[in-house]
């Protein structure tokens, strides 16, 4: 069995509950870190640790603690992103529901580590029932001295806020979570200023995913030192990993980085392989934006190695074949999906999750679902399938925010992967229109 | 400021929870409560009229226009009155993948109508929704604050039957 940071006691009966999760070692993290280290001394072991962060960029997260500002007299905030709307990836929501403590107290040892007296977890509006259950926990902790003023005599006073949004995807964006905080439509701001410089009312502001600060109760405990021997090369410590699709077991799994993508897909540990009687045509690895991939480049890279759960491996061979670990939102498809289908429906969903301020997402994102639209309907032209790559080509780098590239991205690699799949949808309208018609055509299952 | 202030009034025990909610920000930051105070008016009035969003904003001391659009612009806010019980339905990539769109047609069937209409009755509205992030336990829908997951025909017919009652 592989080793669990997060995971480890997500299954106690109760563990939801203070009590519970106080027997299984909880909160000795914040002792530690409040009683016995200075806040350096915390932002320290978070760098050593190698943590990067969880929610979909994989930037350290030690390193960008360190980017902070700290003007005097000026409060700094730690904002917690709950906003987890990437399709395929429901990790955050699992954990938080599951075992709220963990990311409670990583709040607590994270706040005291950048000076935040005043923090926030913004949960996507859609989980209320999940804004509850913090809130409940925030109760608990509070009721044991563990939150608000003075905490365990230390002098160190920590208020926690839960904020709902109220359903935008763009909002997972740090700057437009910030603006969505401070009660505005969600549009992402011009960066820099950077948030470590100005970020929540225009302070030094850290956001941080729900993973990589419930990480922190561990690194604390064991040292960052121990974390970093977890996993592989710079991907540091365990992942969870959200899978869905055409497995036979969806679902949640923590992972240490490092595992192989076949040993993911097919051991009984985790997805239990593709549901019975089918093959795997494709794969997308780490959210609805990260490139997806056919069979052949999912399980080995371009030089014919193992591809693995990790940053490096998975990016191996750049765009051309190979992908992201984003957020790790693992979505399978076997020969029964349409490739074609999936692309117009990831391009709805980013024209509809489009902030409409950078012309390029506004108006391509709307272009690309239009042309895809007819494609899968049997209306496109030949001439469709480059027009689609060269709208993605424009909007990809050129807009505020990565919502822009997010959008490009799945169709360009769609069509780089599956042009043929397109191009029979063009040159066979009628076979491609009947219902649960799929592209029969030469590939690679594996 | 606004027209009819005192047309609409939240609950004493709303009001009392929108404080407490003003009352989580540094001061002069009041406009933060925004979306969460917008999330106490839908339960209580079940969507966002003019009247409604007028009232907030003098809660808040903002101008009615930085609720109107903040109201328009995220998608769980209901600006047009709307059934008991409004179903969110998904219809993202993964849920597809496990016959979303099959029991989503089956719904629709049922119910008699489309997405954005309510059932003649007054129940139910229904709502194309993106990923609600429960896609490994997919197909999926919401009802306020409720997931019904792993959706079939069946869980369909009972859910329906259920909250018909």
């Amino acid at each position: 069995m592989a080793r669990k940071i997060l995971t480890e006691h997500i299954n106690v009966p109760g563990i939801e509950t203070f009590d519970v999760y106080r027997k299984q070692g909880g909160y000795t993290a914040v002792e530690k870190a409040l009683k016995t280290m200075t806040p350096e001394e915390v932002v320290e072991e978070a760098k050593k640790s190698g943590v990067r962060g969880r929610g979909g960029a994989g930037f350290p997260m030690g390193m960008k603690w360190g980017f902070l500002a700290k003007p005097e007299g000026v409060p700094r905030y730690l904002v917690c992103n709950a906003d987890e709307s990437e399709p395929g990836t429901f990790k955050d929501h699992h954990l938080m529901k599951s075992i709220p403590h963990l990311l409670i107290e990583g709040m607590i040892i994270s706040s005291f580590a950048l000076g935040a007296n005043k923090s926030f977890i913004y949960v996507r509006g859609e989980l209320l029932y999940v804004v509850r259950i913090l809130e409940q926990a925030i109760e608990e902790a509070k009721a044991q001295g563990f939150l608000g003023k003075n905490i365990l005599g230390t002098g160190y006073d920590l208020e926690l806020v839960v904020q709902p949004g109220g359903g935008a995807y763009i909002c997972g964006e740090e700057t437009a979570l910030l603006e969505s905080l401070e009660g505005k439509r969600g549009n992402p701001r011009n960066k820099p200023p950077f948030p470590a410089v100005k970020g929540l009312y225009q302070s030094p502001t850290v956001v941080n995913n729900v993973e990589s600060i419930a990480n922190m109760s561990w690194i604390i405990n064991n040292g960052g030192e121990e974390y970093a021997k977890i996993g592989i090369g710079r991907s540091t410590g365990t992942k969870l990993i959200s899978a869905s699709g055409h497995i036979n077991k969806p679902g949640v799994y923590e992972i240490e980085l490092g595992v192989s993508v076949e040993e993911f897909l097919n051991s009984d540990e985790y997805c239990g392989g593709v549901r019975k009687g089918h093959h795997l045509k494709a794969l997308v690895a780490g959210g609805s934006s990260v490139p997806i991939l056919p069979a052949h480049l999912i399980m080995k890279t371009a030089n014919g190695e193992d591809r693995l759960m990790s940053y490096e491996s998975l990016s191996d061979g750049g765009f051309a074949t190979g992908t992201m670990l984003g957020s790790g939102g693992f979505i399978v498809f076997d020969e029964t999906a349409c490739i074609v289908r999936n692309t117009w429906n990831f391009s709805r969903f980013y024209h509809h999750e489009s902030c409409g301020q950078c012309s390029p997402c506004r108006e391509g994102t709307g272009w690309m679902e239009k042309i895809l639209h007819r494609i899968e309907h049997g209306h496109g032209s030949m001439h469709d399938v480059d027009l689609l790559v060269d709208i993605s080509k424009k909007i990809e780098g050129n807009t505020i925010c990565p919502l822009g590239d997010a959008a490009a991205w799945p169709v360009a690699s769609a069509i780089r992967h599956f042009r043929d799949e397109f191009v029979w949808h063009i040159t066979h309208p009628q076979e491609a229109t009947r219902p649960g018609a799929v592209y029969q055509g030469e590939m690679a299952l594996v | 400021m606004t027209e009819s202030p005192n047309l609409v009034a939240f609950t004493p025990e709303r009001l009392e929870k929108v404080n407490e909610i003003i009352a989580r920000y540094p001061q002069g930051r009041q406009k933060s409560a925004l979306l969460p105070v917008l999330h106490v008016a839908q339960e209580q009035w079940g969507w966002l009229s003019s009247e409604v969003m007028d009232y907030v904003a003098a809660i808040l001391s903002i101008q009615p226009v930085e609720v109107y659009e903040v109201a328009s612009f995220y998608t769980m806010y209901h600006l047009d009155p709307v059934g008991k019980h409004v179903i969110e339905y998904c219809r993202t990539g993964p849920c597809c993948l496990m016959g979303g769109e099959d029991v989503y047609g089956y719904l629709k069937q049922k119910l008699g109508v489309g997405a954005g209409e309510t059932t003649a009755d007054g129940l139910f509205t229904l709502k194309e929704v993106e990923c609600l992030a429960a896609c490994g336990w997919g197909p999926v829908f919401q009802i306020r604050e409720k997931y019904y997951m792993n959706l079939t025909n069946e869980k369909v017919d009972e859910i329906i039957e259920d909250l018909s009652k």
